[in-house]
């Protein structure tokens, strides 16, 4: 019991976190001091004062206001794709489980044949070959990420489509949506969103990778991983320029990780 | 046994076709023909009679299906084409690579479980202690850092700052010590996590408490039977990590410039090289299919229990 609501409040605490993050990548445009874009010849590499509160970069950008809308640009773009992922995936496994058949069968060999390819190297790959951008890197991610969702919710519901009470709506005259969105979908949606939580930390990192490489969000638009592979080459003369971005990738991923690690004790349940 | 090594290997060849297909299909995702972008990858100035002759040349006048059913015959012996940028063969160039990412995984590996194994332990052995606590969050902390930021932070101290390695490795032992690390410690950090979950189930099984009970010393009790009967578990968290391990090559080789695949593929995306790329992809998961299958294979010859079944 006390582990039930020591996890609990650890859940709310982190939450709580990840909705400041959450909100103040919303208002990032508003809380910048300056224009994340603009140049100053005169600040060139400056360290942090009081106009520049983490310094400038090789073109005299505002360092601080390239990570407030680097955070709107990771965490915007990760919570969107796990989204889309864990919809996608929930709904193709569900259909598999429920009807099985050729649609199963085709599916699961899809998704096995998925799973053969390391993520980050068919995502570099992919992402590689269309040339970058942030779609073509949402889709590097997300051509495995929906995997996970479809086989789990696949064995969740081929676990439970033969409970009385399945049995019970179908005898009740429900057509198969209702009973596929009434009930089965909210039984077995825990598993599912724990590790939808789960994943939004290791996405937000897959991302940032694939900017740092060159193949995701590209400039001059600020992203954490972009604006660390630009710094590295006079971090000797400028550390604030990579430490600030790398700073808030770390806190912003652990937050997200701590998150879904205690919604995984939360709802005592295995992450895949 | 072997009965069963056939059967896993019939199973194994849906997902190589598969594999396989999507690799090819790679090729044609990406913007403009194939052949106009091998012309680019070599400076040839593209006009429409050298594009139509090289396309002939290449084959892609072809119905798709017969293009890849001759790139799989080619492929299945070995050749994987040649590259657009020096007309290489593709083999050659990922062979020469292979050998230094064989190098730095291997040696990230062994590294990373020599201290994995100890730390696991003592943090299973110490659970709720001072030391657990402060390792647990070190691992996550070490969870929570991407590589490539990993790695810049370990060029700028230990190049830059205290000047003990080289900024570029060039493939030399001094010069693996930096890659391996930066490779090493994310893997760590997860192996710590989860060797110590399997050793914590361990612990708490009731041949411990017997063991105690007829008073067999503690550290007997760990090495031989905890470690002993974790071995298992221990290797498939390894090897749903060779994956990761891959993946993670590629971004370190490019920023070490280690002269391995992963670098290669990076010069390979840049110079729109597409059937190095092609290569890599396809090299890799036969690769990660292959490690797979010898670890469930493994399975069935040391746990006498799935032999049965």
């Amino acid at each position: 019991m006390t582990s039930k609501s020591k996890a609990k409040k650890r859940t709310i605490f982190f939450a709580v976190l990840a909705m400041i993050l959450i909100v103040v990548s919303i208002l990032a445009p508003w809380l910048c001091p300056n224009d994340p874009n603009e140049t100053n010849a005169l600040y060139m590499k400056a360290a942090p004062c009081r106009q520049y509160p983490f310094g400038t970069d090789s073109l005299g950008r505002c360092v601080f206001s390239r990570v407030l809308m680097g955070a709107r640009t990771s965490v915007f773009s990760a919570l969107f794709l796990v989204a889309v992922t864990f919809l996608a995936g929930s709904v193709l496994g569900m259909l598999c489980g429920y009807y099985g058949g050729l649609l199963d069968a085709v599916v699961m060999r899809l998704a096995d044949t998925m799973l053969a390819f390391p993520q980050m190297v068919l995502a570099i790959a992919v992402a590689g070959i269309l040339g970058g951008g942030m779609g073509n890197a949402m889709l590097a991610l997300g051509i495995t990420g929906w995997t996970l969702y479809a086989r789990l919710a696949r064995s969740q519901v081929l676990a439970i489509k033969k409970e009385p009470y399945i049995l019970a709506a179908r005898l009740g005259g429900s057509s198969d949506v209702r009973i596929l969105i009434r009930h089965i979908f909210p039984n077995i949606l825990p598993p599912l969103l724990v590790n939808a939580a789960t994943q939004i930390g290791v996405t937000m990192m897959g991302f940032a990778g694939l900017s740092f490489l060159g193949i995701g969000v590209q400039l001059p638009n600020a992203e954490w991983g972009s604006m660390i592979n630009e710094a590295r080459g006079y971090m000797q003369l400028a550390p604030w320029t990579v430490l600030a971005p790398g700073g808030a990738m770390v806190l912003t991923v652990m937050i997200f990780n701590y998150l879904g690690d205690s919604v995984q004790e939360l709802m005592d349940v295995k992450a895949q | 046994m072997g009965k069963y090594i056939g059967k896993r290997l019939l199973q194994m060849i849906p997902v190589l076709f598969g594999v396989t297909f999507l690799t090819f299909l790679l090729l044609y995702l990406s913007p403009g023909d194939p052949a106009e972008k091998k012309l680019k990858a070599q400076g040839i100035a593209v006009s429409d009679e050298v594009v139509e002759q090289v396309r002939q040349e290449m084959g892609l006048d072809r119905p798709f299906l017969v293009q890849y059913a001759d790139w799989l015959f080619d492929a299945l012996h070995g050749d994987l084409g040649t590259s657009y940028k020096d007309g290489r063969s593709v083999t050659d160039k990922l062979a020469e690579g292979m050998g230094n990412t064989l190098i730095l995984s291997l040696a990230s590996l062994f590294f990373s479980l020599l201290l994995s194994v100890p730390l696991a332990l003592y943090t299973a052995v110490r659970k709720n202690h001072f030391s657990d606590y402060l390792i647990r969050f070190l691992t996550f902390v070490g969870n929570s850092v991407p590589s490539f930021l990993l790695s810049v932070l370990l060029i700028y101290f230990f190049c830059i700052q205290l000047k003990w390695f080289p900024v570029i490795t060039k493939g030399t032992l001094q010069g693996l010590f930096l890659p391996m690390l930066a490779l090493s410690i994310p893997m760590i950090s997860r192996f710590i996590r989860q060797f110590r979950a399997e050793f914590l189930e361990q612990l708490s099984q009731e041949y411990v408490t017997g063991a105690r009970v007829r008073g067999v010393k503690e550290h007997l009790i760990l090495l031989c039977n905890v470690l002993h009967n974790s071995m298992m578990p221990l290797l498939t968290i390894v090897g749903l990590s060779v994956g990761t391990l891959m993946g993670g090559s590629v971004v370190i080789e490019t920023i070490f410039m280690w002269p391995g695949l992963g670098k290669l593929v990076m010069d390979s995306i840049t110079a729109r090289d597409y059937p190095v790329i092609q290569g890599f992809v396809i090299l890799m998961a036969v690769l990660y299919v292959g490690i797979n299958l010898l670890i469930d294979i493994s399975y069935r010859v040391f746990d006498p229990r799935t032999q049965s079944v």
